[in-house]
């Protein structure tokens, strides 16, 4: 076990950690902001009150979300301070971008917000959701096209003698063509936790919880989440589709890695699952659709895909010796779990809609079981894309041009980051537990009573008032 | 002005607003036991920073991108040479922030007690490491000819360094006293100011010393201006709130903090980072900035938007402006 085993496994569960979280939060607040302009529209109370729920459990997942956050930024200079000096001159810039353009606007308005209520014209406090939600939105594409550029770079020079990448052409870096197809998948994947999560939230006081006056309410949150993440799997399934090409082109030892393809094929099939060796040079039993991978990666049944043999020997003799090809028992699986996880989410959504057709009440025991893994199996889905994301990428660091090996930060030991990663693991799995017991309390205390004050009262009685929200 | 001397001041500024702003809320934090004696009163203390900790944590962030967007060097030595002071202070603010959010999400003794018990120790860690890791930035490091840190834990906690983190306890305990005394009501605002009135001379001459400490060690005449006027901002501070100025109190302790850090920044400018190995190895704005190209576009962005995030922040604190006492809260 080296410091830079460790300082891998480190950034590997502290990045999974804090995206366990992300998600939720962008897509989350982006239906809390709809629910409350649907009250400020309608003025109907049942708006109200699914807003002050949702926004209790955005916030509740907010919060963990912007503390692992500051972790990451802070990572790449502690354990990965060689990375840092060779890519500070590029990578800087959108990480910097995103703190001054999203994250305060986000951080600020989401405090704005909260303890907002009654404070500030009804209209500006929903603008300030809003600015949220911006701000998060934004957050997202900086820190993707920083992403996409380790992925496809683009709009920079190697300069030999300072011996790093300096930046040529900022546009360039946020128009990357892998940052542009993967923000909308990103997006939508985030959109998909959340939908599914009112969902699964409406679903389970429907079946458990029946009453006449809480039912009508549920049943509007039903319906937000279900055709939230119905057209959230759509976009999935396109951008992903879309997504497989431009991979194929940028980095085709991740699209071959992805089937464990070893022998270039046209038309290559894709796997369903496989049974044999877990790297997959070895099959027992393999269920196939002929001509899927093909049209996956280029858009043609009949399209040749690269395999891993192949590439190894041209990526040889661009970059030289050593060993190109992912860890494939990881691209392999995380491709596959993707996209099945991603399946099983839209289908129990689809199942719950139908139970709910034409104002009937969803009663079925096997819908509720089904229900309750719906939160999960979206966020799982997430992590697997990110696992493929960035296991496919490896050797390389910044692909083509530093691998991770060479990113460490030299003077870093094995002491130092075998402590960090204890210390993290440990307190990120207590708050994990923490955070999980808030969010299943308030998920099942439900609606909350609200009383909205009356408009214009004056400004005496308001010094003396209790606060809306407190600490 | 040189693009690498415009983003020395931009570091300077970013950290400026960083210390300033959550220097009271680390106050408040290691307050909570000292001010707020029973649960009601705690919570009136939090609340007072429950809209805007966050906000201010951000300053944080956006000063850790700067220096990795602008002097990519100074911040992988930095960052990977001050390693487990650097831990600790990620594991501070994970608890503290944590805890601020759920602390009051349940209504029991115990809970609420271990996450006060978070709240402080988050507060406490933090001030006094970053008090202790910016005096080792003037007073410079061994850094090797490659920009490596050489040094480990114990070469921090040196004189000078512990220094450093005496005075930011001092100066932010002071300034979160005598920011509550500003935005509390009651029996926390009379305490406040007490205690505020108390911490002021002992305050006074810490920071005093370690500002002239800080002219001594960089042997800077640029320094000295910016930590006289730091000190008198600190005199007048002091001196507003025995008076029971407490607006003109909060200026002179925000102003006091303010120009600390611009002390410690002109002290060493235009070095990043002294290396005490050889002063050829020194991080310099120049040696250690990234090119012209990248620093030309973000100065552009942070001349937009840098009025504009301190315009939404000030209506933040505009909006907010009204004191609090445990009468605006309802019994949870």
């Amino acid at each position: 076990m080296t410091a830079l085993d460790l300082a891998r496994w480190q950034f590997g569960v502290t990045t999974v950690y804090h995206y366990l979280f992300v998600p939720l939060t962008i897509g989350m607040v982006f239906l809390v902001a709809g629910m409350q302009t649907a009250w400020h529209r309608t003025g109907d109370e049942r708006w109200l009150r699914l807003t002050k729920l949702f926004g209790k459990l955005f916030v509740i997942n907010f919060a963990m979300g912007v503390v692992t956050g500051i972790v990451q930024e802070f990572q790449f200079g502690m354990n990965w301070s060689s990375y840092s000096r060779f890519v500070g001159d590029v990578f800087g810039a959108p990480l910097a971008l995103e703190a001054l353009l999203a994250f305060f606007l986000e951080s600020t308005f989401v405090g704005l917000w909260l303890f907002g209520w009654e404070r500030l014209p009804r209209r500006v406090h929903l603008a300030c959701i809003w600015a949220a939600g911006i701000g998060s939105a934004l957050s997202a594409y900086f820190i993707l096209a920083a992403n996409s550029w380790m992925q496809n770079p683009v709009g920079f020079r190697i300069d030999e003698a300072a011996g790093r990448a300096e930046l040529t052409d900022i546009g360039a870096l946020l128009t990357n063509p892998v940052a542009l197809v993967t923000y909308p998948h990103v997006l939508a994947g985030c959109f998909i936790v959340a939908g599914a999560t009112v969902l699964a939230v409406a679903l389970w006081h429907l079946v458990r919880r029946p009453a006449p006056d809480t039912d009508p309410i549920w049943r509007s949150a039903l319906k937000l989440g279900g055709v939230t993440a119905i057209i959230a799997a759509i976009v999935l399934a396109v951008t992903g589709d879309l997504q497989a090409k431009v991979v194929t082109d940028t980095q085709p030892m991740k699209m071959a890695a992805a089937e464990a393809l070893f022998d270039t094929e046209a038309p290559a099939s894709f796997s369903v699952f496989t049974i044999g060796t877990l790297d997959g040079t070895e099959e027992v039993f393999s269920l196939r659709i002929p001509g899927l991978l093909s049209w996956l990666a280029t858009g043609d049944t009949g399209g040749e895909v690269k395999g891993v043999y192949d590439l190894q020997v041209s990526y040889e003799q661009m970059f030289g010796p050593g060993s190109y090809v992912p860890y494939l028992p990881v691209t392999y699986w995380s491709f596959r779990l993707m996209i099945g996880l991603g399946a099983v989410t839209a289908l129990i959504v689809l199942w719950a809609w139908w139970a709910q057709r034409r104002g009937r009440t969803p009663t079925s025991r096997w819908l509720l079981r089904a229900g309750l893994a719906l939160p999960v199996l979206p966020v799982a889905a997430n992590t697997f894309g990110w696992l493929l994301r960035e296991v496919g990428r490896q050797p390389w660091v910044v692909f083509g041009e530093m691998r991770t090996a060479e990113g460490v930060s030299p003077n870093v030991s094995l002491a130092e980051v075998a402590t960090s990663f204890t210390a993290f693991t440990l307190i990120y799995g207590v708050l994990a537990v923490i955070e999980l017991r808030l969010l299943l309390r308030y998920a099942r205390a439900g609606l909350p009573e609200v009383s909205t004050r009356p408009a214009g009262e004056d400004e005496e009685t308001a010094d003396d008032r209790l606060l809306d929200f407190a600490y | 002005m040189e693009l690498t001397t415009f983003w020395f001041i931009a570091v300077a500024v970013l950290f400026t607003g960083y210390f300033v702003l959550e220097g009271f809320d680390f106050g408040v934090g290691m307050l909570l036991p000292v001010l707020g004696r029973n649960d009601s009163e705690r919570r009136v203390l939090l609340n007072t920073i429950g809209p805007v900790w966050d906000g201010n944590e951000v300053w944080l962030i956006a000063a850790g991108g700067a220096m990795f967007a602008a002097f990519p060097e100074w911040y992988a030595t930095v960052f990977s040479g001050f390693y487990l002071p650097l831990l600790l202070i990620l594991l501070a603010l994970i608890g503290r922030g944590v805890a601020f959010e759920y602390r009051s999400k349940q209504d029991d003794p115990r809970w609420r007690a271990r996450w006060d018990r978070v709240i402080v120790a988050g507060s406490l860690i933090p001030t006094v490491l970053w008090g202790v890791a910016f005096a080792n930035i003037v007073q410079g490091v061994p850094v090797d000819a490659a920009g490596e840190y050489t040094g480990n834990l114990v070469t921090l906690l040196n004189p000078y360094g512990l220094f450093g983190g005496v005075t930011t306890l001092a100066l932010f305990t002071l300034h979160g006293a005598v920011f509550l005394a500003l935005k509390s009501d009651g029996e926390v605002r009379h305490r406040a100011r007490r205690l505020a009135g108390q911490l002021g001379p002992a305050t006074l001459v810490v920071a005093g010393g370690f500002l002239a400490a800080t002219v001594a060690v960089t042997g800077s005449a640029r320094a000295a201006v910016p930590a006289v006027v730091a000190g008198v901002a600190l005199l007048g501070g002091v001196a507003a709130i025995r008076l029971g100025r407490e607006g003109w109190a909060f200026a002179g302790t925000a102003v006091a903090i303010g120009l600390a850090v611009a002390t410690l920044f002109a002290g060493t400018f235009p070095v990043l980072l002294p290396s005490t190995l050889d002063p050829a190895f020194s991080l310099t704005a120049s040696n250690a900035a990234a090119s012209a190209y990248p620093l030309r576009i973000m100065t552009g962005v942070a001349l937009v938007f840098l009025p504009l995030v301190i315009g939404y922040q000030a209506w933040t604190y505009w909006v907010f402006r009204r004191r609090i006492g445990v009468q605006h809260l309802s019994r949870r």
